[in-house]
């Protein structure tokens, strides 16, 4: 092909002339980006907000976000003539009788657990590689930020439908909102036009969900996708790979398409979990009323650790001069995702502050060679499934017949001591693995052939690794150490001399002091027969 | 960018015109695309291989084709209307368009991978900072274009604007004010303290049935029944706060907890809506009379004024004053005597309160 095809230079000259796209499209079309599997886990969040949004579309064409009392006519026989909302019958009339409206609503509800899975992983991923660090930082708290939006877009979808289980998931959130101290009942009274449920909250949820969020959804995440492209994405360490550049496939034509292949997994993996997988069934759960409730109710898996905070909580509560404030309510419900999301939004700028380091990283970390980071994020995770897991303490019990008040207790001390008990043996994992890496630039990889000396000892031949691999771990970067040296008086820095300052130097220290560092794979003048010695002597020194 | 001093009058004038690029230079900067020294950047496939995985490439779209196909044949074929039809309809529709995105998505990978080259091409980055001209020259622009505007100079205006913005910025959340009426003391009453239409009690009916429970029939130990009130049986209003549990016990089962004067007989009415979020606590174990809330696990002993055993709930479910009409059918002999449902800023100890007037 020597020349474009009429239509595509028709239109390109068409636009370019009025847009000038061309300057675009020469910086933009050959674009590099680098490869590793963990890149891919941000993309199933953003393929899954697409998929999202073209079959919630698909619903708004039937759903009737309304609370009205309707008999239902539809063809669900159980629930004929039973009185409900306009929103529940229009969700049954969905699922029976529009075609492909159950597959649709079903692919919905699974690209809305996707969503926020994907965003999960991907958001750990970023984390445990410090991929946050500058200059990608305010990429950070946009993302933040949208898994943050995510959860209230899940709140208020999962709300819609007005079904007993979705009621049970209103009716806490309602009970939640009234313990915020002094504004409360206020907050209450608004959300819900009047008094729980009143006639509103479906018709309000329902503009928030279909356009409020979504709307600042699609816009933080066109900003996420021009941050990435302007700072152009992180590499793994590697042969060729340095701070200043990335290696990888162009945009066009490979990474497109790769990622159109991508988009279609996902969709086809959420498209088989839709058709074979059954979620959320509201037609067995039936009418929304206040005054009942099925045992076993449990939120979407985002919401779990919410719910299992709720649960594991004490029954605290203050009464004082006529007031109220309901600790055990408002602990549970704002400390933990306060913990979490502030945790995550501030991290990178603790992480600076601790250890001074202010260049830009376009290498990512691998999660081991940055310790503690590695255990503090292992031990976050903990606390989050801990609470994850509490809150189907109900399950648990009745599945693996133990006692429920033992599941409590056990998640009361659990959340406080897992976490300690998880730092302290991430922390070991990572040193030991960076003692393997040391290991194998030192001592080269078991070849697997084993070799007598004229000694009559054994030993085993020990190769070089393969300069990939060697190249990969040789990528390790030195974590900077705040200078708290004292100068030739006995004088620390002015910076270290307050109570503040000495605790920062001392965290710099821990933080960043490398315990197994790097000696060189190179083994200039040995033999192969002396670096294979697997003796115990020699590996101490790694120690 | 005028070189010429408009504001002679004024200190804060660029001394030099800073920055601009010139003519010749490109619009943006690009960043060199290179190969890694010493190898190939952009690896040709095997053609072999290529021409195989074409074939493989074309079945994988032909099925695809087919099933996108068989999608619409479905849509047309398999109606829905019943719950076998739906489920079949379901699946047709679900498992066609399944396999054409899978389909596609394997013959664009076998693609990628096998027809097209390998590629190992190094893109260079930049420090993301401009450079010192460029930021030097966006400080003067700024710092000349505040000369210009007069916004520093002219107090008045700049004093003006700001007021004139405050109010506006206000009117958004003004206009919101009618989203929900105040609370009041909405919180503290439910629809069992309202007499009926003919000023009798209002009576205690069973949820679902509307039934009124006649105190002689209501007569299984052990037992818990759900109970709305009379007039009420629909208004989820009403019954987010008023819906009952109703117990009977043996007189020697009731302890101090449980307010005897509110009971009749050994029935106790106590209020569904746990203390803790507002589930219904429906949950009730006949051996230990605890009632339990689905949600969060409180625990309420039924025999002992429901008061709290275990969980987040800080409060025992409020007891109903209840007895009997002239018909012999339980009524509320008056509202509950302490808010029901989740705890909320204003209500304070009602219990201690109610204590204190009894004594």
């Amino acid at each position: 092909m020597n020349a474009p095809p009429k239509a595509i230079a028709g239109v390109s000259t068409f636009v370019d002339d009025r847009i000038g796209a061309g300057n675009f499209l020469k910086r933009n079309m050959r674009k590099i980006f680098p490869d590793h599997w963990s890149f891919l886990l941000g993309e199933i969040a953003l393929y899954s907000f697409i998929i999202l949004l073209l079959t919630g579309t698909f619903l708004t064409f039937w759903f009737k976000p309304s609370m009205g009392e309707v008999p239902y006519t539809g063809s669900y026989a159980p629930l004929y003539g039973v009185h409900m909302s306009e929103a529940y019958a229009s969700t049954l009339h969905i699922s029976f009788d529009v075609r492909g409206g159950l597959l649709m609503r079903q692919i919905h509800h699974w690209a809305a657990l996707l969503f926020v899975a994907g965003m999960t992983v991907h958001m750990l991923r970023v984390f445990f590689t410090g991929a946050y660090r500058k200059p990608r930082e305010l990429n950070w708290i946009i993302g933040i930020l949208l898994l943050s939006l995510a959860l209230i877009e899940g709140l208020t979808g999962y709300s819609l439908p007005d079904d007993l289980l979705s009621g049970a998931g209103l009716r806490i959130t309602q009970g939640v909102a009234q313990s915020i101290p002094i504004v409360g009942t206020y907050v209450s009274f608004f959300l819900f036009g009047g008094e729980y449920p009143g006639h509103d909250i479906i018709s309000r949820f329902y503009t928030l969900h279909i356009l409020l969020i979504p709307g600042i959804l699609l816009a933080l995440i066109t900003a996420h996708m021009i941050l990435m492209w302007v700072q152009k994405h992180t590499q793994m360490p590697g042969k060729s790979r340095t701070e200043k550049n990335v290696v990888g496939a162009p945009f066009y034509p490979a990474f497109m398409i790769k990622s159109g292949a991508f988009f279609l997994f996902t969709f086809g993996i959420i498209a088989l979990l839709g058709t074979f997988a059954q979620i959320n069934p509201i037609w067995l759960f039936g009418p929304y009323t206040p005054a009942d409730i099925s045992a076993g109710s449990q939120p979407d898996w985002y919401m779990g650790f919410l719910e299992g905070a709720l649960r594991i909580m004490p029954a605290w509560e203050i009464n004082f001069l006529g007031h109220t404030v309901t600790l055990s309510v408002l602990i549970p419900a704002l400390v933990p995702l306060g913990i979490v999301m502030t945790g995550l939004a501030l991290y990178p700028f603790l992480e600076q502050w601790v250890t001074g380091d202010r260049r830009e990283h376009h290498i990512a970390d691998r999660p081991r060679n940055n310790p503690h980071r590695t255990s503090i994020g292992i031990a976050g995770i903990t606390f989050y499934g801990i609470l994850w897991l509490l809150g189907a303490n109900d399950e648990i019990s009745a599945n693996f017949h133990i006692d429920l008040y033992t599941t409590t207790w056990f998640g009361r001390i659990a959340v406080f001591v897992g976490p300690a008990i998880a730092y302290w043996i991430t922390y070991r994992i990572c040193i030991g693995l960076q003692r393997k890496d040391a290991e194998v630039l030192s001592h080269g990889v078991e070849s697997g052939v084993i070799k007598r000396m004229p000694n009559g000892q054994y030993i085993e031949i020990h190769t070089p690794p393969a300069e990939d691999i060697a190249e990969h771990i040789r990528g390790k970067k030195e974590i900077p150490v705040l200078t708290s040296a004292e100068d030739g008086e006995g004088i620390p820095p002015k910076s270290a001399r307050t109570a503040l300052g000495r605790l920062r130097t001392k965290m710099s220290e821990a933080y960043g002091t490398d315990h197994v560092p790097l000696t060189d794979g190179h083994h200039d003048g040995h033999h192969e027969e002396e670096h294979a010695g697997v003796g115990t002597g020699d590996r101490k020194e790694l120690h | 960018m005028t070189e010429q001093n408009e504001y002679p009058e004024s200190g804060r004038v660029p001394s030099r015109v800073i920055g601009t690029p010139p003519a010749d230079a490109p619009i943006a900067d690009t960043d060199p695309i290179r190969a890694p020294e010493g190898v190939a950047g952009v690896i040709p496939p095997d053609p072999d291989k290529a021409r195989k995985a074409e074939r493989l490439v074309a079945l994988l779209f032909l099925v695809t084709f087919l099933s996108g196909a068989g999608f619409v044949a479905s849509y047309v074929i398999f109606q829905v209307g019943t719950i076998d039809r739906t489920a079949t309809s379901n699946l047709a529709l679900g498992g066609t368009l399944a396999l054409a995105l899978l389909a596609l998505g394997a013959g664009l990978t076998v693609w990628v991978r096998q027809i097209m080259p390998k590629y190992n091409l190094i893109q260079e980055r930049h420090e993301m900072r401009s450079d010192d001209e460029a930021r030097g020259y966006v400080k003067e622009t700024f710092l000349q274009g505040a000369e210009e505007s007069g916004f520093v100079k002219h107090r008045l205006l700049r004093r003006t604007l700001l007021l004139a913005a405050a109010p506006l910025g206000l009117a958004p959340l003004v206009l919101l004010k009618d989203l929900g009426p105040l609370p009041g003391t909405a919180l503290r009453h439910t629809v069992w303290g309202e007499p009926t239409k003919d000023g009798k009690p209002r009576r205690l009916v069973v949820e679902g049935t509307g039934q009124p429970i006649r105190a002689a029939d209501f007569n299984s130990p052990g037992g818990i029944l759900s109970v709305v009130p009379e007039g009420y049986e629909k208004d989820l209003n009403a019954l987010a706060k008023a819906t009952l549990i109703l117990l009977k016990f043996r007189p020697e089962e009731l302890k101090s907890g449980t307010n005897l004067n509110w009971t009749h007989d050994g029935i106790v009415a106590y209020s569904k809506i746990c203390t803790h979020v507002g589930c219904p606590a429906a949950l009730y174990e006949q051996t230990t009379h605890h009632i339990l809330c689905p949600c969060h696990q409180s625990t309420f002993d039924a025999a002992d004024g429901a008061k709290v055993i275990f969980g987040p709930a800080a409060r025992p479910l409020p007891q109903l004053p209840i007895g009997i009409d002239e018909e012999g059918y339980l009524v509320a002999k008056s509202d509950f005597k302490v808010p029901v449902g989740p705890s909320f800023w204003e209500r304070g100890d009602a219990e201690a309160e109610v204590r204190e007037n009894a004594s």
